[in-house]
């Protein structure tokens, strides 16, 4: 075995044991996540944190129930706004675009996908909050409602064109429409995968911090309704943990416990029904 | 009017004009309209946000005009706004954020595409992708509260006592920084690096490996002077879409980088960016010039993550599609 052989195979084992490394490191840093907001929010957490409002400075045992129920109302308003943008358009993508159009669309869609969640929350003020003259839960779930539409999109579009074309041939050889045939056939063959693309984006969401902070705003108490201003988890999260207060951080620590768990419950039931549902082809 | 629609009808043809009244009938053409507005619906929101950006910030686009990039004074009292501090810092710590997450990223997309079996890559892969759904706050939260303080009680003094002498770590450190900010953008946006390059490492085609390996190279020659060249491309789709991220990364950021409108050479000095002043200042801000600055700032935000994000899906396409498979 010549030296050169040797160096080479050294340099071989060397190299390919540092890519397993970066692997590594990179996992280990999604323990420590885990492991340090278990450690430290698990501990301060209360079964009043969950139905407790917030208690002023000073007092200890506040909760974080209007942050969890305002999350809640912006997150559906989120919803009912996206989610039937996002899977229509999906089904115009797979279903009835042109070429070009499509492409179009398609394009747009992954821009506005990559637009800092700050900008969507600047656009919804100029549109909606000023217009009302005041922040609002409604301003909230346009904002975030506008962040789930591209992401809809996309998972919606790939789940249909994921269902063999000759379903589609089959149920219109059976005499049905193109939309009875969509409508009946090909998007029920998908529903598991649309579904969970949906909890997925849900989830992306709702850790949604930036576009809240003027819209949605923020407030020490029940939301009084649609149309005033509320507070919504991470927001709450995020003024606790900039606050000089020792008994605030611990509740910042909590309410990141409840918001990183809820998260990633999410995403991990959605994975799961995906990797038994229909297979997406790399 | 019912004359005219009349004769427009007679002008089909009788079969076409049937058809399409059977279609309309069965809700066919309703189903393809409601797809099309829906689509169509993405195309305006995407444009009014531009619109929107555009009109709201011509206030200080015409009072400062270019010299608002390259100024440094942001003084909302005189209602002098120059972007260049938060610029500065944007730029930074993104480019901070890149040196510490493209070798590790890429290495970890490689060790998941090239040596790991099929099973250990999904599953790792499967941990990486909710790395990346932790949400930007949380990594704040953990930045504030552990990586600061492990920054000023041992990373840094280590570091000031091998490298103090450059200019780069100069300066008192009092945790908040370029530095700090740019080691949390850095793990943000690591997750992206990672699935984005694996699923382009996994798209070049077998056969390029094989020819390499029966040439004599070994795994690491292979991987190093074939697979990662062809998937060059795509990689650097993967790095512009995580740069992207970290231009416009704002909660996270906001809660470490201190927040001081300034232009330091030391990366352990406080600084501001362009998404952090935006959050701080926005529902503070009073009158409309001051308004209008912020606005301009999204729209430079919002101007640069567009070029890199179309630059991106177009590099990693271009990965997608050449080669014999």
């Amino acid at each position: 075995m010549s030296q050169r052989w040797a160096f080479k195979h050294i340099v071989n084992y060397f190299m390919l044991g540092l890519t397993g490394l970066c692997a590594l490191v990179t996992i280990g840093v999604l323990f420590f996540i885990l492991g340090y907001l278990v450690y430290n929010g698990a501990a301060s957490l209360h079964w009043s944190f969950f139905t407790n409002l917030p208690a002023p400075v000073g007092e200890t045992g506040g909760g974080i129930a209007n942050g969890i129920v305002g999350s809640g109302k912006v997150l559906l308003l989120a919803t009912l706004i996206g989610i039937p943008i996002g899977f229509l358009g999906g089904v115009y993508l797979s279903e009835y675009g042109h070429p070009t159009t499509s492409f179009v669309i398609r394009y747009v869609t992954d821009l506005l996908n990559g637009v800092p969640s700050i900008v969507i929350g600047i656009v919804v003020w100029v549109l909606v909050v000023r217009r009302m003259g005041h922040f609002s839960t409604f301003a909230g779930g346009v904002a975030l409602g506008i962040m789930m539409i591209p992401i809809s999109v996309r998972s919606t579009e790939e789940f249909l064109q994921a269902v063999p074309q000759s379903l589609r041939e089959a149920a219109l050889a059976l005499g049905a429409s193109k939309w009875r045939a969509i409508a009946t056939v090909v998007i029920p063959a998908a529903i598991r995968g649309i579904v969970s693309g949906t909890m997925l984006d849900l989830a992306r969401v709702a850790g949604e911090t930036a576009p809240l902070l003027f819209t949605a705003l923020g407030s020490p108490f029940w939301s009084a309704g649609w149309n005033q201003p509320t507070a919504t988890l991470p927001v709450m999260i995020f003024s606790y943990a900039i606050s000089p207060y020792e008994d605030w951080h611990r509740q910042a620590w909590a309410g990141g416990f409840i918001l990183l768990t809820g998260v990633l419950l999410v995403n991990i039931v959605a994975r799961m029904t995906l990797a038994r549902g229909i297979h997406i082809p790399r | 009017m019912t004359t005219a629609s009349a004769v427009n009808k007679s002008a089909l043809p009788p079969g076409r004009a049937q058809a399409f009244l059977k279609r309309l009938q069965a809700g066919e053409e309703l189903a393809h309209a409601m797809a099309g507005t829906a689509a169509g619906a993405i195309f305006v929101i995407t444009a009014l946000v531009l619109y929107e950006l555009i009109t709201q910030s011509t206030l200080a686009r015409q009072k400062f005009g270019w010299h608002f990039l390259f100024s440094s004074t942001w003084n909302p009292v005189t209602g002098d706004f120059g972007a260049l501090p938060f610029i500065y810092g944007t730029v930074v710590t993104s480019i901070l954020a890149l040196l510490i997450a493209v070798p590790l990223g890429v290495g970890a997309a490689t060790f998941l595409s090239e040596l790991a079996p099929a099973k250990v890559s999904n599953a790792l892969t499967f941990l990486i992708e909710l790395l990346a759904a932790v949400p930007s706050v949380i990594y704040g939260l953990l930045g504030i509260f552990v990586l600061v303080p492990i920054l000023q009680h041992s990373v840094v003094p280590a570091l000031k006592a091998v490298l103090g002498a450059l200019p780069i770590f100069a300066g008192a450190f009092y945790g908040v920084s370029y530095f700090s900010a740019g080691i949390i953008l850095s793990v943000m946006i690591l997750p992206f690096i990672i699935s984005v390059s694996r699923e382009v490492l996994l798209s070049v085609p077998r056969d390029q490996r094989d020819a390499s390996l029966a040439l004599g190279a070994t795994h690491w020659q292979t991987t190093w002077r074939v697979v990662i060249p062809y998937a060059s491309k795509g990689i650097m789709g993967s790095i512009f879409l995580a740069l992207a991220r970290a231009l416009g990364e704002t909660m996270a950021v906001t809660m470490v980088i201190g927040n001081t409108p300034q232009i330091k050479a030391s990366l352990l000095a406080p600084g501001y960016s362009i998404a952090a002043v935006i959050a701080n200042e926005f529902t503070e801000a009073t009158g409309d010039l001051y308004l209008s600055a912020l606005i301009e700032l999204a729209l430079v935000l919002f101007g640069v993550t567009f070029v890199l994000n179309g630059l991106a899906r177009i590099m990693i396409m271009a990965t997608g599609t050449k080669g014999t498979h």
